[in-house]
């Protein structure tokens, strides 16, 4: 603790410096996207149990009303993105390759982007029960990719207490400006949420932690922190991976949290910036999270912008307003660093989705031939987590996983992505982690 | 010279002391074990594959001389090797059925449309978890070859449209390309289960029939051909029952308008009815963004 004190010293050791790519959309306001043709929401967004239909077919739903709800505590309820008709509800494309249960809801051709949906409600004086119940009522997940229901995170763990809450507007990830845009022009709602989660979590004090290249954003978050509530703003050099949340506790707080831990462990609760956002504007209007702002970016795009659009928007109707390009190539959901590639532009926006990231041939470069490994140790330089990345990626092609899993901590692994990007053999080291990963979760499933 | 024969006495001393030792261990700690445990296992072929539910064939040996076991449970081993087994410890050769990997896909890349170009590591595991590969079809093979790698047998091979062609012959039904594909397509079967559906896809006729061009668009021919109750038709997909199969004939084949459900012929390998239609293309299809292309047309 005392070492962090001195300036200069609290930062990120690790990673490693991206080109950002941030300046096409970094000055650019949030505008709305209209309504596609038809609108199609996943049951399962989320992490966590699958979302229940109570719908059903050809019923009219209007903007806002919940038309799933949660299948379980670690679940989520959806709400209509848009006012219309349930078309129908069926299997749709995922980002994730299979195909999964989704709504389909068509809206009308006038339908309005007002929501009429939901009542004010007094969350001043409501319970940290209430809270979680209440923020599970909206919808809200964790708007920073992950999509882990923020309400679980709302519930303090037995036997547990939280003295922070961290808020994380580092959006580390090239490219990507929506937590930016969210901080610059909502930052009441950033801090009313921050405020709602340390009543919910009883958390005396918040730090909002902002990688300082983006100054606005901290400037607009003080400035709008005018009361005297606890929170702080704190600027940290720039460096990906830090909105890992484990890396950004330890630069804005020195707590290290344990392996296979939560922040719960060292008395933290972390949120990102537009999941409070989301909270800090529904919850007293007890509305449902429908929309979310995306960044649409990537030399392939010819109008890259912030756009808040209608979750379930399919990714095709999305790249068609934003100006996709003859040469577009690959189309990336999230950042380029640790974001999957979309196989099918059928494939909706849903609540994880942070940006669409569209390369051209030349700039995705996937086929880069692969040359064995020269024990350079960049990788393990680079590893925020101190793993040892050279040694898992040979023991991963040998097929040899639970040995990866048992001495070297595979599952700390968070697939940043540091690794393969400085691999000079172009070794696709994270694509190899998360196929040990998955092969492992799959044994344990079978024994 | 004293030194010297004090040195030979100790070391002489220090060695009758370590010999009897050892020799009392030797006798205290002796665990008896079954020396037809070696002989069984001399007869076993040494995969350690697993195959018949044993830890590998020294597990199966010691279950063999227990009597646990039938000889004939081992289907890797050849003919001979279970009849000398069974002549040693004077059992049944207890004939298990051989089984075999069956792969329920039939779409090579010359008849299964694709969405997307896959590039990077060239694994089907990795190359599912990128947004489940680039095939159109979501259940069909992704044809990079987890299986044939994965397989120590060298019962698999990758024909030329890239699909798993699994030769019954050397295949010991190890369950290793079961466990490996990350669609799940491999299950293993008695190789008395001829009838086969070479498709797992779940939507509906036209839409299956678009991501692939044998698929089972769920037409119900084949059930309403079988005898009564061996095919069903469940979301979509034809469905074998094959606690019925001893009634299966090649019949519910012969009308199947897509080929997807054949009768697996010992030597001449999947046949397809005479409905079937005939796929002449022997080249790749192209891959077909459909999405993105426009999108990118509209604009320029």
């Amino acid at each position: 603790m005392a070492m962090t004190a001195i300036p200069g010293l609290k930062r990120l050791w690790r990673g490693v410096h991206v080109p950002e790519f941030k300046d096409a959309t970094n000055r650019l306001p949030i505008r709305r996207m209209p309504f596609p043709p038809m609108l199609i929401v996943p049951l399962s967004q989320h992490a966590g149990a699958p979302a229940v239909v109570i719908v059903r077919e050809g019923q009219e739903v209007v903007r806002g009303e919940p038309i799933a709800r949660a299948g379980g505590f670690v679940s989520v309820p959806m709400h209509s993105p848009a006012t219309g008709r349930i078309e129908r509800i069926g299997l749709a494309p995922t980002a994730r390759g299979p195909l999964a249960p989704a709504i389909y809801v068509k809206p009308y051709a006038a339908a309005s982007q007002e929501v009429l949906y939901g009542e004010p409600q007094d969350i001043e004086n409501m319970t940290p029960e209430q809270i979680v119940k209440a923020v599970q009522e909206t919808g809200v997940v964790g708007l920073g990719g992950a999509a882990f229901p923020t309400h679980v995170k709302l519930k303090v763990p037995e036997g547990k207490t939280i003295d922070t809450v961290v808020v994380n507007g580092c959006e580390c990830e090239p490219y990507l400006t929506t937590d930016h845009r969210v901080m610059v022009e909502h930052p009441g709602e950033v801090l009313h949420g921050a405020r709602i989660a340390m009543k919910a979590v009883g958390a005396a004090r918040a730090v909002v932690g902002v990688e300082d290249n983006k100054m606005d954003a901290v400037e607009a978050l003080r400035r709008a922190n005018t009361d005297s509530s606890g929170i702080s703003i704190e600027a940290v050099p720039a460096k990906y991976p830090q909105g890992a949340e484990k890396l950004l506790v330890k630069v804005l707080l020195g707590r290290e949290i344990p392996s296979g831990g939560l922040p719960a462990d060292v008395g933290l609760a972390v949120f990102n910036v537009a999941t409070l956002a989301q909270i800090g504007d529904l919850l007293p209007r007890r509305q449902g999270l429908i929309e979310r702002v995306v960044t649409i970016s990537g030399p392939g795009v010819s109008r890259p912008g912030n756009y808040l659009m209608a979750l379930g928007t399919p990714l095709g109707f999305a790249l068609e307003q934003a100006g996709c390009s003859a040469a577009a190539a690959s189309v990336i959901l999230g950042g380029p660093m640790m974001g999957a590639a979309a196989a099918s532009l059928d494939v909706p926006v849903t609540k994880g989705v942070t940006g669409i990231v569209v390369f051209t041939h030349q700039a995705a470069n996937g086929n880069a031939r692969i040359f064995p490994c020269i024990h350079c140790a960049e990788c393990v330089n680079v590893c925020p987590l101190h793993l040892n990345p050279s040694r898992l990626g040979m023991l991963a092609r040998k097929g040899r996983y639970e040995e990866m899993e048992a001495t070297l901590h595979l599952n700390d692994c968070f697939e940043c992505g540091c690794c393969s990007y400085v691999c000079p053999s172009h070794i696709p080291l994270v694509q190899y982690f998360r196929v040990a990963k998955q092969m492992n979760r799959e044994r344990k499933a079978r024994t | 010279m004293t030194e010297f024969l004090i040195a030979c006495g100790v070391m002489a001393a220090i060695g009758v002391i370590l010999a009897a030792v050892l020799a009392y261990a030797d006798k205290k700690l002796y665990v008896y074990e079954d020396p037809r445990i070696d002989e069984v296992e001399a007869l076993l072929p040494k995969a350690n594959c697993g195959a018949c539910g044993c830890a590998g064939c020294r597990a199966f040996a010691e279950k063999v001389v227990k009597g646990e076991i039938a000889p004939g449970k081992c289907t890797v081993n050849s003919e001979e090797g279970i009849q000398a087994i069974a002549a040693l410890m004077n059992v049944e050769t207890g004939a298990e059925e051989k089984r075999v990997a069956r792969l329920a896909c039939a779409g090579g890349n010359h008849v299964a449309r694709r969405r997307a170009s896959y590039e990077g590591l060239l694994s089907c595991r990795a190359a599912a978890l990128v947004s489940g590969g680039g095939k159109l079809c979501a259940w069909g093979c992704l044809g990079l070859g987890d299986c044939e790698s994965v397989c120590t047998f060298g019962a698999i091979r990758m024909d030329e449209h890239g699909l798993p062609v699994v030769s019954e012959a050397r295949c010991t039904a190890c369950g290793d390309c079961v466990a490996v594909c990350p669609k799940e397509l491999f299950t293993l079967h008695p190789v008395s289960h001829r009838l086969w559906v070479a498709c797992r896809n779940l939507l509906e006729g036209d839409k299956a029939e678009a991501d692939c061009e044998v698929a089972c668009t769920g037409c119900g021919r084949c059930a309403a051909d079988a005898p009564a109750g061996l095919i069903q038709i469940v979301e979509h997909l034809a469905v074998i029952d094959y606690s019925r199969n001893a009634v299966a004939t090649p019949a519910p084949a012969e009308r199947c308008p897509t080929g997807a459900i054949v009768w697996i012929d010992e030597k001449a390998g999947p046949l397809k009815g005479p409905d079937a239609k005939v796929i002449t293309r022997k080249t790749p299809l192209p891959v077909e963004p459909a999405g993105l292309a426009m999108a990118g047309k509209d604009r320029s």
